[in-house]
């Protein structure tokens, strides 16, 4: 299989890379989940962004990429001693699928072959420490996106079934995408997701013809097509890095923990969750520019993400809250 | 507009263009019924460099990606992997691709993005709104309509040395930058938004030009790749009736492609000539269905996502039975031991040496569940000219009240409204509130009273989704004067006789109704008709829309 297509080849759609690359920065962010038009390269985008993240350190055969020997589940059997090097996993959450692939089950094979109990462990066990991608997450079953709420908020899987009692690590970054039109997601699942995009196909004519020419030199040529967007790449990964290390040591000052909560006030939205993650976003984002502090414009750039699936919203408003959450914005937060 | 190109033509230059470049254009969306111009097709299909394979819309996923072949795991002791379809490059024929349920649809569009193969979707839609999930019509390049080709006519195949050779200069094809230009700005002229779109015409122009041995995509390769790839995603700008909603956004400024034509340095090729193509390729019906039905086809190709109750996944446990674990079901453990459990000393015997348990693949119980289905609302709403004058307003209220709470409890909605002298289906059962809503806004009132075509059109809606597993309940807001019977004629004894015979089949459906009475004064022949459906009747006082809304929920939570 070829690679995928490279992040920094895509053009224009800004708000959904950065909404992705700032989750690179900060996995506590919580996920990103992109709404909008087909054809607009929302898949490419999470594809891509496999290629990207820097690669972790884990315990090797660990079915749960546990980063420490001591963290590895007492049931799993066979993992090595030593710590090796693998891509950050990008797990593909598929429609349709069972609970079991999900949470994992019972190993039957084992259970029926050798009569051993034994514990298959599920796609959420693949995606600890990872990204968990759900393509046209508005379309997933109901009992499904249960399980995933749960998991998503525990940041651990329980396993209760078939007389197995395991529960194992699950923290992942939640990404979801999906066109509105085909069905609404649930309010619930929605607040799970740290960041929210709404994406458009670009509508002036330079920037669709750039898209054609990047996918077809990509398709074509995709030697030299590589070997030019590789290296950018490669820079926006050590960017990433560098923006993880100046993370912890960043200042935050109060007035803008106050901007935060007025911000939200005014705006109405349920709960804390939606500070948390507006503060999360701008530190992130000021690591990311490389600055030592964050600012009123940091985040006044990433309240839309942050904010806008979070309103309690009114069903048949058409608008939609993207509007609302910038007039508030420029109310609450004057330049 | 230039005279619609001979489809004979365009089917043969579709089956040679996908057989050149298959991977780069996606596949091809075939809409016709079995008949022999199909097996003309298809047949021309076997020329396709990639194996061939034909699968239905129930597939599985061990099928497609392969999984644990359970006889050979249990003959030879050990787990014996089967490989999947999908995981070698092959050309899919899916058959019955209008039934395909959305969670395939986007696996298959998965498989289609990593470029390993094409899809050849055989949509056998009888009716308008049976059509393609989305996830598909947008990455299958190539669509064939093949309602104008006479049955006398064989479709001659392409040579297929020629084909050979094509692929193989296929590589060298060189794509000037304002060919590339010129795509783009048409595909954003007719309303296409999709960037896939620009892209399979490039595959296919490409494909052209070295069909025809020349090192250069030149115009004439443009024409017919427009002409082959843009045809069924283009929005008739000019042609919408005022009064549909459009959900898509609108074409871009025509301004914009104007200033691309400007300059004529750069291009070579006159636009103009480009956007005729697409136009006379379209065929007249296209353009209705388009017009009517571009809705219908985004929430047809989601009602998947309330349908396929296999009854094996969820929601409260029944007893266990044979069957073989298709990676859907869940296998039941401790049944299946059960079952295996009176055999073992019968098998140890005939197979001596092996330990462990001997399980055979009849065995295996599978668990079950029953699960009660999404309830789907039809609103059968009067657009009357009389039901206007009087309450029109207060039911578009009411029923926006109702989508709020069908939204909360994730209830299916679908919108059937009447007047002058028929009903349409405004809306198939969807939960995108948003479209419902704009349907809602969008519907005009005057006319008539088609209340039996209403009934009609209501009772079918009811009886597909039931077909799709779901529940459907039937709320019928009138006022209850029918003048207009089902032929369209104004005929008021006719007319109340055609509405009582409706009322009698969704009662014999066995669907759940409700009758809504907004005329001024409440009216007896409408009991009549509630009676006769075996529905509840509510007389709606005069008020505003919350409570009414207030007493249709309380009736409904009845039913």
């Amino acid at each position: 299989m070829k690679d995928p297509f490279p992040f920094s080849a895509i053009v224009g759609q800004e708000e959904m890379k950065l909404a992705m690359i700032l989750t690179a920065i900060d996995p506590g962010i919580g996920g990103v989940l992109v709404f909008g038009d087909r054809g607009t390269g929302k898949s490419t985008a999470v594809r891509a962004l496999a290629g990207l993240l820097p690669p972790i350190k884990a315990v090797e055969g660990c079915p749960v990429n546990s980063a420490r020997i001591e963290d590895v589940p007492v049931w799993v059997q066979g993992a090595g001693t030593k710590l090796v090097t693998r891509p950050t996993p990008v797990i593909d959450l598929p429609l349709g699928v069972t609970e079991d692939r999900v949470v994992g089950a019972l190993d039957i094979e084992r259970a029926l072959t050798r009569g051993q109990k034994a514990f298959e462990p599920g796609l959420l066990a693949r995606a600890n420490r990872g990204y968990l991608y759900i393509d046209e997450v508005n379309l997933l079953e109901d009992h499904i996106v249960d399980l995933l709420l749960d998991v998503a908020q525990s940041g651990e899987n329980v396993v209760e079934r078939e007389g197995l009692s395991i529960r194992h690590a699950a923290r992942f970054v939640l990404v979801g995408s999906g066109n509105p039109e085909e069905g609404e997601l649930r309010p619930q699942l929605l607040d799970r997701f740290g960041l929210s995009v709404e994406v458009v196909s670009p509508r002036d004519v330079a920037t669709r013809v750039e898209v054609i020419r990047r996918r077809d030199a990509y398709d074509n040529q995709p030697e030299t097509f590589m070997s030019t967007w590789k290296p950018k790449d490669a820079r926006l990964q050590g960017k990433i890095l560098k923006a993880r290390k100046v993370l912890p040591g960043l200042v935050t000052p109060d007035a803008v923990l106050m901007d935060c909560a007025g911000l939200c006030i005014a705006l109405g939205s349920d709960g804390l969750r939606g500070e948390l993650t507006l503060l999360r976003t701008a530190r992130a984002l000021a690591a990311y520019q490389g600055h030592g502090t964050v600012t009123r414009d940091h985040l006044r750039a990433v309240a839309p993400s942050a904010l806008r699936h979070r309103l309690r919203r009114d069903p048949l408003d058409e608008a939609g809250t993207g509007a609302r959450v910038a007039r508030i914005l420029a109310e609450a937060l004057p330049v | 507009m230039t005279d619609a190109p001979d489809p004979y033509a365009r089917a043969r230059a579709a089956i040679a263009v996908l057989a050149v470049d298959p991977t780069g254009l996606g596949g091809l969306w075939l809409r016709a019924r079995p008949s022999p111009q199909r097996d003309h097709v298809t047949g021309g299909l076997a020329l396709l460099p990639l194996p061939g394979i034909r699968l239905a819309p129930n597939v599985t996923d061990e099928t497609l990606f392969g999984g644990t072949d359970l006889t050979a795991s249990l003959i030879a002791g050990k787990a014996v992997l089967a490989r999947g379809l999908l995981a070698a490059p092959c050309a899919i024929t899916l058959a019955m691709a209008e039934r395909c349920p959305a969670a395939l649809a986007v696996r298959l569009g998965q498989w289609l993005d990593r470029g390993m193969g094409c899809l050849i979707a055989l949509d056998e839609g009888a009716e308008p709104d049976e059509s393609l999930p989305h996830a598909l019509t947008d990455r299958l390049g190539l669509f064939l309509d093949l309602d104008g080709i006479s049955a006398q006519l064989p479709l001659d195949a392409p040579d297929a040395r020629l084909l050979e050779e094509a692929r193989a200069r296929l590589a060298y094809v060189r794509t000037p930058d304002e060919a590339v230009k010129m795509l783009t700005v048409t595909a954003a002229s007719v309303g296409i938004s999709s960037l896939r779109a620009p892209l399979q015409a490039l595959a296919a122009a490409r494909a052209h030009a070295a069909l025809r041995d020349a090192s250069t995509v030149e115009e004439e390769d443009l024409r017919l790749a427009v002409e082959l790839t843009y045809a069924h995603r283009a929005l008739p700008q000019s042609d919408l009736p005022p009064d549909q909603a459009q959900p898509d956004p609108p074409p871009p400024d025509q301004d914009e492609g104007e200033g691309a034509t400007s300059d004529p340095e750069t291009l070579t090729i006159p636009e103009d000539m480009l956007l005729d193509a697409v136009r006379a390729a379209l065929p007249a019906d296209l353009l209705a269905r388009l017009a009517s039905g571009r809705a219908a086809r985004a929430a047809a190709g989601t009602s998947g996502s309330g349908a396929a109750k296999k009854g094996n996944r969820r929601g409260r446990p029944l007893a266990s039975r044979a069957g073989r674990p298709d990676g859907q079901s869940r296998i039941d453990p401790i049944a299946t031991l059960r079952a295996a459990a009176p055999w073992q000393g019968v098998r140890r015997a005939l197979q001596p040496g092996v330990t462990g348990l001997l399980i055979r693949p009849d065995d295996f119980r599978l668990r079950r569940f029953q699960e009660l289905s999404d309830r789907v609302l039809i609103f059968t709403v009067d657009a009357s000219g009389s039901a206007a004058l009087a309450r029109l307003a207060e039911a578009k209220g009411a029923v926006e009240l109702l989508l709020a709470q069908a939204y909360a409890r994730r209830d299916h909605v679908a919108l059937v409204a009447f007047r002058g002298t028929f009903a349409e289906l405004l809306l198939p059962p969807t939960r995108s509130l948003v479209q419902t809503k704009r349907r809602l806004a969008g519907l005009p009132g005057g006319g008539g009273t088609p209340l039996a075509a209403g009934l009609q059109v209501a009772i079918e809606v009811a009886r597909l989704s039931r077909a799709r597993g779901m529940t459907p309940t039937v709320a019928l807001l009138t006022d209850g004067r029918a003048n207009i019977d089902l032929t369209g004629a104004a005929n008021r004894p006719q007319a109340t006789e055609d509405a009582a015979r409706m009322a009698r089949l969704l009662a014999a459906s066995g669907t759940p109704a409700i009758v809504l009475d907004t005329a001024t004064r409440p009216q007896p022949a409408l009991q009549v008709l509630a009676k006769q459906m075996v529905a509840a009747y509510l007389a709606l006082p005069r008020a505003d829309s919350k409570r009414m809304s207030k007493a249709l929920s309380g009736a409904l939570e009845a039913v």
